[in-house]
C-alpha cells in the first residue's frame, strides 16, 4: 500500500520548529475561517492580517523544517501531508473560533505567550530560528495588542459581552497551560542555547494576563489549565476537521501540482 | 431597534519620513485606539506608510464651496507674490 | 469587485424652474469641462441618488463577493495559494470598505447601506450568486470576474465624482494581482494531470456565461446609460465593455487550451472581434431577481454575521463611551482640584 502521509524522524530540533511551525498554521487556519463573516469590516480585515501573519510564520519554519530534516520535503509536505498525531500544536489553537469573545480570548493566551516566547528566541544560538524570531516578534506584538485590547473593550464592555468573554475565558483556560510545557529532547536545545525554556516565559505571560484582567473587569479562571497533549500528537477533536478541509485537495489528488 | 452609529474617522498616512501626512480614505471605530489599529489595518497592506493620524470625521470643519470666489480668487491679482513677478538680468545669475 | 448598470429607474432629471436649470447647467459644464465634483459641492438631486446606488451597489458586490470565495480559504492546496487567496478576499473587503466611505461623503451612512442590503432593497452583482463547486473556481473568478471588473473599473478611476474615483484609483492598483493569480491557477490546472486540466474546463463552462452577463443587459434596453454617460459616471457602454472583455480573454483562454462553451464564438476577421452567442437574458432575470443557485445562501450568510456582531459592536460603543466619561470625570476632578 502506497500512502500519501510523510515519515518523519523528528530529531530534537525538527520537533521544536514543528511545534512553532504547526502553532502558526492551525491558528492561522482557524483565523482565516472568519473572512466574510467578523462583527465588522474593520475586523473582518485585522483577522485576516493576524491570519496571514500566521500563515507567513508557518511557511518560514516549515521550510526551515525541510532543511533539518534533509530529504529535499517542501513545506506543503509538511502542512498537507501529516497526520493528525503527526502534527506538534497545542491545543489551544485548535480550538473552535466560537463566537468573537473566544477568538479574542484565544488570541490572547496564545499571544501573550508567544510574543516573548519569539523575543528571547531571537537570541537563539540558531541563526535560523533567531531570523524567523526577529520577523514574528514584531507580527505577533501587534497582535497581542489587538486581541488584549478587545478583550478590554468587551470585558469592560456591555452586561451580554462581558458574560460572553468570561464564559469564554473559563472555557479556554484549561488550554492555556500547554504552552509552557516541555520534554526532555527540549531541554537539550535550551543547554545548547537553541531554545527557550518554555516555563521560563510564564511570569511574563501571568503579567500580561494580569494586567490585561484587570483592566478588562474579568475573573481569571481558578484551576492549573491542564490539558495538554498536542505536543505528542494528542490531539482534541478538531484538528481532524481542521486537516479534512486543508489536505482534501492534496489527498485527493497526490502528487499534483497547485 | 437601529443600531448606534459607530463613528467615522479620516485616516492620514506619512508615506515616508521628509512627507507630511496625506489623507487616504476613512474608517469606522468606536474610540481612537480602535480607529489607528483598523487605519493600519485598512490603508497600510502594501507597505504605504510609517506614520499614521485618525482624526473624528466629525472634527473636520470645512470650508463651504459656495464660498470659493469669496475665498480663493482675491489671491490671483497678488502677482507680486511670485518671484517670476520681478526682473533680474541674466548676467546678475540665480537668485 | 464589480459594479453592474441594474436598470434602475430612479436617473431622472428633476423638472426645475430657471434657477434650478440654471445650477444644473453650471454643473454638466464642470463635469464637461472634467472637472471633478466634491462632496460638499452643488449637485443634482439624481446626480447624487444614482451616484450612492451605483458606488453602493458596487460596495455590496464586494462583500457579497467575499463569500463564494472565501469558500476555498481553508481548503486552498498550498500554503502558496492559501496566503494569496486570503489576501485576495481581505482586499475585497478593504474595497467594499473604501466604497461605503466613498458613498457616505454624499450623506447616506454605512448602517443604512448596510441595512438595504440586508433587507433585499438593495441589489449587488449577479455574478456571486452562482456557486464554487471546485479549487477551479478561485482560478476562474480571478480569471475572468476580476477580468471582467477590471474593464469596468478602470475608466471609473475618471468617474466625475472625485472621492469615487479616488477609491477606484486605489481599488484598481490593489486588483491588479487578483487576475493574474486566477490565470496562474488555471495555467497549473491546464498543465496538471487530466483530472486538474478537467476541473478547469468545468469551471470555464460554469463562469463564461455569467460572466459575460456582469456587464448589464444589452445598450438597447439600458434605461439610464445615457444620464450616466453624461454626468460621466459611466464612460463606455455594457455592450461596449463586454465585447472588449471577450476580445481580450478568448485568446487566454485558448492558450489554456480550454474551449468556449459557446458553439458561435467566431473570429470576424474584418471588425477585429470575436463574436459570441446570444446570452440567455431570462437567467440573468431570474438571478436578479433573487431566484439564482445561491442567492438566498449568500444574504443569509451576510445578516447572520452581521447579527452575531451585533453585540461586539454594541459593547465596542459601550467601552467607548465609558472611557471618554473616565476620562472628562478625571478632567474634572483635576480642574475641581486646581
Amino acid at each position: 500500500m502506497s500512502t500519501t502521509s510523510i515519515a518523519l524522524a523528528e530529531s530534537p530540533l525538527l520537533a521544536l520548529v514543528l511545534r512553532r511551525a504547526d502553532d502558526a498554521l492551525i491558528l492561522g487556519h482557524r483565523l482565516s475561517e472568519w473572512c466574510g463573516h467578523a462583527p465588522m469590516l474593520e475586523e473582518d480585515i485585522a483577522l485576516a492580517n493576524i491570519a496571514l501573519d500566521c500563515v507567513g510564520q508557518a511557511r518560514a519554519l516549515y521550510e526551515y523544517a525541510a532543511q533539518v530534516d534533509g530529504r529535499g520535503l517542501t513545506e506543503d509536505d509538511f502542512a498537507y501531508r501529516r497526520e493528525a498525531h503527526q502534527y506538534r500544536n497545542c491545543l489551544l489553537v485548535e480550538q473552535p473560533n466560537g463566537d468573537f469573545a473566544a477568538t479574542i480570548v484565544r488570541q490572547v493566551l496564545f499571544s501573550a505567550f508567544i510574543d516573548p516566547y519569539w523575543r528571547a528566541m531571537m537570541g537563539s544560538a540558531d541563526a535560523a530560528l533567531a531570523a524567523v524570531a526577529a520577523k514574528a516578534e514584531k507580527e505577533t506584538a501587534y497582535h497581542l495588542r489587538h486581541a488584549a485590547e478587545w478583550l478590554i473593550r468587551l470585558g469592560d464592555g456591555t452586561a451580554e459581552s462581558r458574560a460572553r468573554v468570561q464564559a469564554a475565558l473559563d472555557d479556554l483556560w484549561p488550554y492555556a497551560g500547554e504552552a509552557f510545557e516541555s520534554d526532555p529532547a527540549e531541554a537539550g536545545l535550551v543547554a545548547a542555547g537553541i531554545a527557550v525554556d518554555p516555563a521560563s516565559l510564564r511570569p511574563a505571560f501571568d503579567r500580561t494576563i494580569a494586567r490585561v484582567l484587570e483592566e478588562a473587569t474579568l475573573t481569571r479562571p481558578t484551576g492549573s489549565g491542564a490539558q495538554s497533549g498536542g505536543r505528542r500528537g494528542r490531539h482534541s477533536e478538531h484538528l481532524g476537521f481542521i486537516l479534512a478541509d486543508l489536505q482534501y485537495l492534496q489527498r485527493a489528488h497526490p502528487g499534483a501540482v497547485w | 431597534m437601529a443600531e448606534a452609529k459607530i463613528p467615522l474617522w479620516e485616516v492620514f498616512i506619512r508615506s515616508r519620513n521628509g512627507l507630511a501626512h496625506k489623507h487616504v480614505g476613512s474608517l469606522h471605530a468606536a474610540d481612537a485606539g480602535m480607529a489607528l489599529q483598523a487605519a493600519r489595518d485598512v490603508y497600510t497592506r502594501r507597505g504605504e506608510g510609517l506614520s499614521l493620524w485618525v482624526v473624528p470625521s466629525a472634527a473636520i470643519v470645512a470650508s463651504d464651496p459656495a464660498d470659493k470666489e469669496m475665498l480663493f480668487e482675491p489671491t490671483a491679482s497678488k502677482i507680486y507674490r511670485h518671484p517670476t513677478f520681478y526682473e533680474v538680468p541674466d548676467d546678475v545669475g540665480h537668485m | 469587485m464589480y459594479t453592474q448598470a441594474l436598470n434602475a429607474k430612479d436617473a431622472v432629471v428633476e423638472a426645475a424652474g430657471p434657477e434650478e436649470a440654471g445650477r444644473n447647467g453650471r454643473f454638466q459644464a464642470r463635469v464637461d469641462a472634467e472637472e471633478r465634483i466634491e462632496p460638499n459641492d452643488w449637485m443634482p438631486e439624481a446626480y447624487r441618488r444614482t451616484l450612492v446606488r451605483q458606488i453602493s451597489q458596487h460596495a455590496h458586490s464586494e462583500i457579497v463577493g467575499m463569500l463564494p470565495e472565501g469558500n476555498w480559504i481553508t481548503r486552498a492546496p498550498s500554503l502558496k495559494r492559501k496566503a494569496a487567496l486570503l489576501a485576495k478576499v481581505q482586499d475585497e473587503a478593504g474595497h467594499g470598505l473604501y466604497l461605503y466611505a466613498a458613498a457616505e461623503t454624499l450623506g447616506t451612512s454605512r448602517e443604512e447601506l448596510v441595512d438595504q442590503l440586508l433587507s433585499g432593497k438593495a441589489k449587488y452583482s449577479s455574478i456571486f450568486n452562482y456557486p464554487t463547486l471546485s479549487w477551479a473556481d478561485i482560478g476562474a473568478i480571478g480569471w475572468l470576474v476580476d477580468g471582467a471588473a477590471i474593464m469596468n473599473q478602470i475608466p471609473l478611476c475618471r468617474c466625475s465624482y472625485g472621492p469615487y474615483a479616488r477609491a477606484m484609483i486605489r481599488i484598481c492598483k490593489e486588483e491588479s494581482f487578483h487576475q493574474r493569480q486566477g490565470y496562474e491557477i488555471m495555467l497549473t490546472l491546464c498543465r496538471g494531470t487530466p483530472e486538474q486540466k478537467a476541473m478547469a474546463q468545468d469551471a470555464l463552462n460554469r463562469w463564461w456565461w455569467p460572466c459575460l452577463m456582469m456587464f448589464g443587459p444589452p445598450d438597447a434596453e439600458s434605461q439610464h446609460s445615457e444620464q450616466s454617460a453624461q454626468w460621466k459616471i459611466k464612460r463606455f457602454s455594457n455592450d461596449e465593455l463586454r465585447q472588449k472583455f471577450v476580445d481580450a480573454t478568448v485568446p487566454q483562454g485558448h492558450h489554456l487550451g480550454l474551449t468556449f462553451p459557446d458553439p458561435d464564438l467566431t473570429y470576424d476577421e474584418a471588425a477585429g472581434h470575436w463574436r459570441f452567442g446570444a446570452i440567455d437574458w431570462e437567467e440573468f432575470r431570474q438571478v436578479l431577481a433573487g431566484n439564482g443557485p445561491c442567492n438566498r445562501q449568500r444574504m443569509k450568510q451576510r445578516r447572520d454575521a452581521h447579527a452575531a456582531g451585533a453585540w461586539v459592536r454594541e459593547a465596542a460603543m459601550a467601552h467607548a463611551e465609558k472611557r471618554a466619561r473616565r476620562a472628562r470625570e478625571a478632567t474634572g476632578a483635576v480642574a475641581a482640584a486646581a
